[in-house]
């Protein structure tokens, strides 16, 4: 799934565009816990999380995951924001919760990152 | 091949934590090391560095990639470790709430490290600090 | 509406503490964040988390969430348990994903 077909599923607004037109997201992982992401085989998948820190984007790097969901409608620093700039990571908000996007995603054919 | 780097970091810099991790997965990829050895190392890095941030006044970063391997070493000033089998167990964790808070502390640090490690060895001394070494080859042979 | 027994039924989740099972499950949210829970969640919700730190007991005592699902295969700490049997919470585990158990109660919400 495009990610601008996701924005438009979710109520999402893309707030760093990243590689967005050439990515094409088929897993999501939802986590808070940075180290658990790491855990899975995340390559190009969508992160979704709550968590408005910098090290979701260094994580987002690590573990080669393409873009980045903001649930609740959080307030990102600018220093986040810059960074997924800076590491062409797609970033993306929504003012809905974790589980209905979650539940929509599913829905609309995406499925979980496994565990490695 | 012989490539290194040594990085300085501050315990409690969390705007900046993770910056080594991640120059040490550009050097890699540089080098052309396969992406499946470079995020095995960089997640293992990454853990490394986010516990130093995490628990450590200071500490220190290095890296040596040769002889078919990479060789990460992380010393730190910092509380150590009391029970090192304990902290190897999933979910156990020393971390305080704010910690978690910012979404790490859940006791899967070290085990991460272990898991994507081919050697690994911690070195810790109660009340100065604790020194891991993380190897993984490059090749599989 | 369907209770915290009707959903173990539906979606096969473990029962490592059997609190009130017939509570209604109002909805579900999800967070790893213990004060995003307490500033978010609603009464009745189901909760699902990757912690397992006693702290999460107290959260759902506070907010009467209907019951809390642990995600990833791991099991709540002992203390946990024991915390969560002298408080009557629920507490499921399940190997799956939080992104899988959420597809799977979404699309068994929805369908209510």
């Amino acid at each position: 799934m495009k990610l601008k077909d996701i924005a438009g599923l979710i109520d999402g607004e893309i707030i760093v565009k990243g590689k967005a037109d050439s990515i094409d997201i088929v897993s999501v992982c939802s986590s808070d816990l940075m180290s658990d992401v790491l855990r899975f085989a995340a390559k190009g998948a969508l992160l979704v999380t709550a968590l408005n820190q910098t090290q979701v984007i260094r994580t987002a790097e690590i573990a080669d995951i393409a873009a980045v969901l903001m649930v609740l409608g959080k307030k990102m620093e600018k220093d986040m924001i810059e960074l997924a700039k800076e590491k062409n990571i797609a970033l993306m908000v929504t003012h809905l919760p974790a589980f209905t996007v979650c539940g929509m995603l599913y829905v609309g054919g995406l499925r979980s990152c496994l565990e490695e | 091949m012989n490539v290194e780097g040594c990085f300085q970091l501050m315990g409690g810099d969390f705007t900046n934590a993770g910056a080594a991790s991640s120059e040490l997965k550009s050097t890699l990829s540089k080098l052309g090391v396969s992406q499946d050895i470079i995020r095995r190392a960089s997640i293992a890095a990454f853990e490394a560095e986010m516990n130093i941030i995490i628990h450590a006044v200071a500490g220190t970063m290095h890296y040596v990639v040769n002889n078919g391997e990479i060789r990460i070493i992380l010393t730190d000033m910092g509380p150590g470790i009391e029970d090192i089998e304990l902290a190897m167990q999933e979910g156990y964790s020393t971390a305080p709430d704010w910690v978690r808070e910012m979404g790490w502390g859940a006791g899967m640090g070290l085990p991460n490290i272990k898991k994507n490690a081919d050697r690994f060895k911690i070195d810790s001394v109660v009340g100065e600090g604790t020194t891991l070494e993380i190897v993984i080859y490059m090749r599989k042979d | 509406m369907l209770k915290v027994s009707d959903i173990i039924e539906k979606i096969g989740l473990d029962i490592r503490v059997s609190g009130d099972m017939h509570k209604y499950v109002t909805g579900c949210y999800i967070s790893d964040l213990l004060s995003d829970v307490m500033a978010h969640s609603k009464d009745g919700e189901l909760w699902i988390t990757l912690q397992t730190h006693p702290n999460i007991v107290a959260v759902a005592v506070i907010k009467g969430l209907s019951c809390i699902v642990i995600t990833n295969g791991r099991l709540p700490e002992t203390d946990t348990v024991k915390k969560a049997e002298s408080e009557n919470i629920t507490i499921l585990t399940t190997s799956k994903t939080t992104f899988e158990i959420a597809g799977l109660l979404y699309n068994i919400l929805r369908s209510e």
